[in-house]
């Protein structure tokens, strides 16, 4: 029996999909059985980001309403013979699923593939709660500005409130000379507030543009920067435990700054 | 000196202290919401304890959560009929 993950975040556009993509392939790649399924229903993009939107024939409302086999709406992928999707329809509605129903989807992937990923729409309503249905652990991705963190907040109280417990957190586009400026906040400063655990911090970073320009998930690209980050959150997943990206090192001018506050004793 | 320093390199006023308390005191009110539920079930510990000590008013019973601009208050009032002199 797989393991079925929720990727979720409550504010839109801070990089589910991407994170989705990226992680299900880097899963794939040490040889995990894994099923991405894309759950934002009229909105679908895992396929783009994935490059496979040319191969789609039928999609998770298909299967659910038993106009196909699971099998036959699965998409196999262009560079792993062990990595798969599962589409969301693009002309339904979200109401076109239940949470029971995504339930028993997921409970049936999880008998045939080591890890069944989900990519949550934005939002708190239908959507949300088709896509956390079936999900045994959950994965809240943020950005490092106020108004993604609070969502991130919320989430993890909806989730709780689903008895979905310890979610674990990516904190995407981080760029490090914000931060060394003390524009941006820091990873502690974030995990700090939320108070959850840190998965995996991801740079701001061009390659997952020129990757989704390709559709190819960028943590195969082993020059990439962000590909670097998403394979530690595939070996921390896998339960390794990988020390953070040094993205956030201080400027010279910074550590010595501190270390005058620290003998003035201003800490 | 020190200060001079820390201003000339910009160390004081930085943007991202300000978005960490924003977000502090906005997640205080956003946590503050205690499901029907939840309220439901302190409400009858509250008096499930209370009776201990007291004869209270069940029906008169308010509990809620207050909030001002920086804190969340639990505010209770609880009609007492009559006090019990021992346990
Ligand atoms: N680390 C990153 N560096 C640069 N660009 C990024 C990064 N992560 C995501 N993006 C870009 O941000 C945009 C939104 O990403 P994505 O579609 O993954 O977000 P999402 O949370 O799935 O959005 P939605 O809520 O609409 O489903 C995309 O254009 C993506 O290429
Ligand atoms: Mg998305």
């Amino acid at each position: 029996m797989g393991k079925s993950i929720v990727v979720t975040s409550g504010k839109g556009g801070v990089g589910k999909t991407t994170a989705a993509a990226n992680i299900g392939t880097g899963l794939a790649q040490i040889g995990r059985r894994v099923c991405l399924v894309d759950a934002d229903i009229g909105l679908r993009n895992l396929d783009v980001v994935m490059g496979l939107e040319n191969r789609i024939v039928y999609d998770l409302i298909d299967v659910v309403e038993g106009n196909c086999r699971i099998r036959s709406a699965l998409i196999k992928d262009k560079r792993l013979e062990n990595l798969f999707l599962l589409p969301a329809a693009q002309t339904r509605e979200k109401d076109a699923v239940s949470p029971e129903q995504m339930q028993v989807l997921i409970e049936d992937l999880k008998k045939e593939f080591d890890y069944v990923l989900v990519d949550c729409p934005a939002g708190i309503e239908q959507g949300f709660k088709n896509a956390i249905a079936g999900a045994d652990v959950a994965i809240i991705v943020t950005t490092p500005e106020v108004s993604a963190v609070r969502d991130a907040d919320r989430i993890v109280g909806l989730l709780e409130a689903s008895e979905l417990y310890d979610p674990q957190l990516i904190i995407n586009r981080i760029r490090p000379d914000m931060v060394r400026k003390g524009d941006m906040m820091t990873t502690e400063d974030i995990i700090d507030i939320l108070a959850i655990k840190l998965l995996g911090i991801v740079p701001d970073d061009e390659s997952i543009i020129v990757s989704t320009n390709r559709g190819e998930p960028s943590v195969l690209d082993k020059k990439s920067l962000s590909g670097q980050a998403f394979r530690n959150i595939v070996r921390r997943l896998e339960g390794a435990s990988v020390p953070f990206l040094p993205i956030e090192e201080r400027s010279v001018v910074k550590r010595l700054l501190r270390m005058f506050n620290n003998v003035s004793g201003r800490s | 000196m020190l200060e001079w320093l820390s201003r000339l390199f910009g160390a004081t006023e930085q943007s991202k202290d300000k978005a960490k308390e924003r977000l502090r005191l906005v997640l205080v009110h956003d946590r503050a919401v205690l499901s029907p539920g939840l309220l439901d079930a302190l409400r009858e510990e509250m008096i499930h304890v209370l009776s201990k000590y007291m004869e209270i008013d069940e029906k008169g019973l308010e509990v809620n959560l207050n909030r001002s601009d920086e804190s969340v208050a639990l505010v209770a009032n609880i009609p007492v009929r009559r006090v019990k002199r021992k346990l």
